[in-house]
């Protein structure tokens, strides 16, 4: 089932490392990244990212603070071209769109974010998710109805506010709004979601709404989410990679991971002996 | 120990005497004004026209041109300063160019307004041709308010979170939508604060206006909204002396013989103005973004 | 595989034609692009149109730059016994730093002394009262400064010093008044900048309020103390009409306070106006303007040393 490239000839490779890239025909690749290197400035902070994505599947990025988790995960998707200088390849399907002719904004319609805290707009909550649409031409009442209504169904949050979605979004708790940044990231019908530590802000109870709701979207979509819950990634993503100090160190199937590490450093890290 | 007690309550007595009196002259100044001008304001006075050498003038066609030229001024300065605090805020790179750029308006802000009324007697009366007109008078004024909106603009753009605009690029969005559709939107609050106060300032500028829009107030025919007509209020050719400038230019011929009750009078509209730029511009502030965050 | 490259391809050229959103950036960035060197634009045409006419006194008219900084005599009509013109500055130049100097001693101690009332004394009544109405006052028009000036400020010198209560003595009383509200609203900000632990370590140390305030509330707010000063007498060196309204124009050297005085802007105000273009009185004119430009760039230079100053504290 996997393709083991323990093997590989890098001046990095001084580490000890164990990466594992998904190979599952149910489930083929849709987003690689090819020897990526970011940098702040002149400082590196990612040295070296190889990762594939699995279509509908969960993958998680865990790791310490600092290991660069959110520099890869924000390269993806180029949100980081402005403030950093992101070298290698991203093969989304086959393209490379980390390239400088790439439309960017087409782009991230097809690969969506959602940020660690929950950024709605200072907009009713029929405008948070109809808006984009609207400017993506998407016109009709009837039309934007109905795609704001699926979209809210499938983040989970519909039933609590079908009936005031004129009511600003800013109103709304954190777990809620959470859940309207996804149901805005989502009618777009992108082909891959972005998640950057989507539940830290949350409480627990939202936190397991939320994964319910992710374990229900990856059916259509491919998720990438990055979190510091252990037990998080446990529960909802089938592969994991383990970042450290601008490596990925670790890459395997979420069960590998947490109960079989090849890495001393990812075993103390998933056991909590951390630092 | 003793002494710097003893320091302590003499110095803490001077602060009180100290801002006891500017508290003083400020009221004063404020009560001068009020108490002095508010019994010259009458429906006429506000409504009549000057008298040059007679008592019992108005200053009707003073207050209009002076809201006339703000008007127009502030069509032509906010665009001008909505697209530069933008640029300067959501794209410009942090290097020597922009910093060029920014101390070229921080220059622009602390220019003399006399100097930038000069200026826009030099150009737009003489070399352009426009004459003392309510059109070179406006300019004028652009130049004098561009650098201040331009800051508070951009200051305005500041308080949307950084959150907000990845959001949007997020989306899909460019970067000029995102700033049209959600941060604009969210920042018209503390923008229409910003505009108030400036307009505020605008309304009582008067050196920048006496070489510009004119020393002089043609009387008006008010039934003539067609702006190509020579009297009518509209028309941008015409010279048009607003009240500040009436102010301090019967003050300094000193031919009217009611020149200081009139200069009370409209020294006390042009203060009450200013106060009600001033309420308008929290009160509005507030009630917009209450709109904006709650139900 | 046929399929699947074929698929790739016209993903490629999904992802690489121009969206609309593209084309909305560029059209976005030209457009807030152009506003802003529109405003540029502004700047350097003022500077540049101010400076070539006010250079013409000394290129086109000849006259030295030497008399006009220090000569005592302004008729820019008249020749004087060597068949010079008489554009001597120097009167009003000294009339303009007088006023900006002394309005400026006068008002920074009442500026600071209200700010720390405000900020450290009694900040409740300083957020609720004070600071309202000090941003009120700083809006508030120069030509009505200049008005109160002529009917309150000019009775009561002539009463006290005799004479017409014209002068430099009027002219620093109304600018004082004027940019009062300026400077302490700007101090203010500055002192409320110092971080609120600055203070509790002061008193906790066994620090009188006083101490605290003199040793380290104002030393650490020091720089923008001075900026809001350098403010104030940039406004009012820069300041035209309520000058002009009390400080009497007689373009002569000063003697005394009370006598009827000029400054470079009262001159400008009254004298543009009566000039025909190009003549040698309207350039002269222009280099007063000349003057005023290099000051208020002065003022500017001052600020950002300042600013650069506080920043290496
Ligand atoms: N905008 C930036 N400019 C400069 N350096 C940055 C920037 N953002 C992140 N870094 C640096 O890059 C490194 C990786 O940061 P990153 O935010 O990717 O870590 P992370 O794994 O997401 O951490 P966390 O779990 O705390 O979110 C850090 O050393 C950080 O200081
Ligand atoms: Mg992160």
């Amino acid at each position: 089932m996997f393709v083991n490239n323990d093997v590989q000839t890098n001046a990095n490779d001084m580490l000890e490392r164990h990466i594992v890239q998904p190979n599952d025909p149910q489930h083929p690749i849709v987003l690689a990244t090819e020897d990526l290197h970011v940098f702040y400035g002149k400082s590196e902070a990612l040295f070296e990212g190889d990762l594939q994505f699995a279509q509908n599947q969960i993958t998680a990025l865990i790791g310490p603070s600092g290991s660069g988790k959110s520099t890869y995960l924000r390269s993806l998707n180029r949100m980081n071209d402005r403030i950093a200088t992101v070298k290698g390849r991203i093969m989304y399907r086959g393209v490379d769109v980390n390239q400088p002719d790439i439309d960017v904004y087409e782009m991230r319609r097809r690969i969506g974010m959602v940020f660690q805290r929950p950024n709605p707009f200072a907009k009713s909550i029929y405008d948070n998710v109809a808006f984009a649409l609207r400017l993506r031409g998407v016109t009709g009442k009837k039309k934007l109805d109905e795609l704001v209504e699926v979209s809210l169904r499938q983040a989970a949050l519909w039933d609590q506010v079908k009936d005031d979605l004129g009511r600003s979004a800013l109103g709304l708790s954190g777990g809620q709004a959470q859940r309207l940044c996804i149901a805005r990231a989502i009618a777009l019908k992108p082909d891959i979601l972005l998640l950057d530590e989507p539940a830290s802000a949350l409480d627990p109870v939202s936190t397991s709404q939320l994964e319910d709701t992710l374990l229900k979207l990856k059916e259509q979509y491919t998720i990438i989410i990055v979190t510091h819950n252990m037990q998080q990634a446990a529960r909802i993503s089938e592969y994991t990679a383990f970042f450290n100090q601008g490596r990925v160190l670790e890459y395997d199937t979420t069960s590998h991971i947490f109960t079989n590490p090849r890495v001393q450093i990812t075993s103390d890290y998933v056991s909590g002996n951390f630092g | 120990m003793h002494k710097a007690k003893l320091q302590n309550k003499i110095a803490i007595g001077s602060l009180y005497g100290i801002s006891g009196l500017v508290v003083l002259i400020l009221v004063a100044l404020l009560g001068y004004i009020l108490v002095s001008g508010l019994p010259q304001l009458s429906w006429h006075f506000l409504t009549a026209p000057a008298k040059a050498f007679l008592k019992g003038g108005g200053v009707g066609v003073q207050l209009f041109n002076s809201f006339y030229l703000l008007i127009l001024a502030m069509l032509i300065s906010f665009p001008i300063a909505l697209g530069a605090a933008i640029y300067l805020y959501e794209y410009a790179k942090d290097n020597w160019v922009t910093s060029a750029v920014r101390t070229a308006i921080e220059i622009l802000s602390s220019l003399p307004s006399v100097v930038v009324g000069l200026f826009g007697f030099l150009f737009f009366v003489v070399k352009l041709r426009l004459g003392f007109s309510i059109l070179s008078g406006a300019f004028a004024l652009t130049f004098f308010n561009l650098p201040l909106l331009t800051r508070s603009i951009e200051d305005s753009l500041r308080t949307v979170s950084e959150n907000q605009r990845e959001g949007g690029l997020a989306l899909g969005l460019s970067r000029w939508e995102t700033v049209n559709k959600i941060i604009l939107p969210a920042a018209v609050p503390s923008i229409l604060t910003g505009v108030i106060l400036s307009a505020g300032r605008v309304f009582g500028e008067a050196a920048a206006l006496i070489y510009t829009a004119g020393q002089s107030a043609p009387a008006l025919n008010f039934a003539d909204w067609n702006p190509f007509n020579i009297s009518s209020p509209l028309n941008p050719m015409r010279p048009a002396e607003t009240l500040a400038v009436h102010i301090w230019k019967i003050n300094s011929e000193g031919i009217m013989p009611d020149a200081k009750a009139i200069s009370s009078g409209s020294s006390a509209v042009l203060v009450i103005a200013i106060l009600l730029f001033n309420f308008a511009a929290r009160y509005l502030g507030k009630r917009l973004y209450k709109r904006l965050t709650s139900a | 595989m046929k399929e699947q490259s074929t698929s790739v391809a016209s993903l490629e050229r999904q992802l690489k034609k121009h969206s609309k959103a593209a084309k909305l950036e560029v059209w976005g960035r030209v457009v807030s692009f152009s506003a802003l060197v529109l405003i540029v634009a502004v700047v350097v045409a003022i500077i540049g149109f101010v400076a070539s006419k006010g250079i013409a006194t000394f290129t086109t008219n000849h006259v030295s730059l030497w008399d006009f900084l220090t000569g005592k005599n302004w008729n820019p009509g008249i020749k004087d016994a060597h068949g010079k013109p008489e554009v001597g500055a120097l009167s009003m130049i000294v009339g303009s730093f007088l006023i900006t100097i002394l309005s400026a001693l006068i008002a920074t101690p009442f500026a600071i002394g209200t700010a720390v009332f405000m900020n450290e004394i009694s900040p409740n009544r300083g957020a609720k009262i004070l600071r309202p109405v000090t941003e009120l006052l700083v809006g508030i028009p120069s030509v009505v400064y200049g008005f109160i000036g002529l009917s309150v400020v000019v009775p009561f010198t002539r009463s006290v010093f005799g004479g017409s209560g014209f002068g430099i003595l009027s002219g620093t009383f109304v600018l004082f008044v004027m940019v009062l509200p300026t400077v302490t609203s700007m101090s203010a900000d500055a002192l409320r900048a110092v971080p609120r632990f600055y203070r509790e370590a002061s008193l906790a140390l066994g620090a009188t309020q006083w101490q605290t305030i003199y040793k380290v509330v104002l030393r650490a707010a020091t720089p923008g103390l001075m900026t809001a000063v350098v403010f104030g007498m940039a406004r009012a060196f820069g300041e035209a009409l309520a000058v002009q309204m009390v400080i009497g124009n007689a373009a002569l050297m000063p003697h005394s306070l009370v006598d009827p005085a000029a400054t470079l802007t009262s001159v400008l105000t009254t004298g543009i106006g009566n000039t025909v273009m190009g003549s040698l009185q309207n350039n002269a004119l222009w280099s007063l303007a000349l003057v005023l430009l290099l000051m208020s760039l002065v003022f500017n230079l001052i600020v950002r040393l300042i600013g650069r100053k506080g920043r290496l504290q």
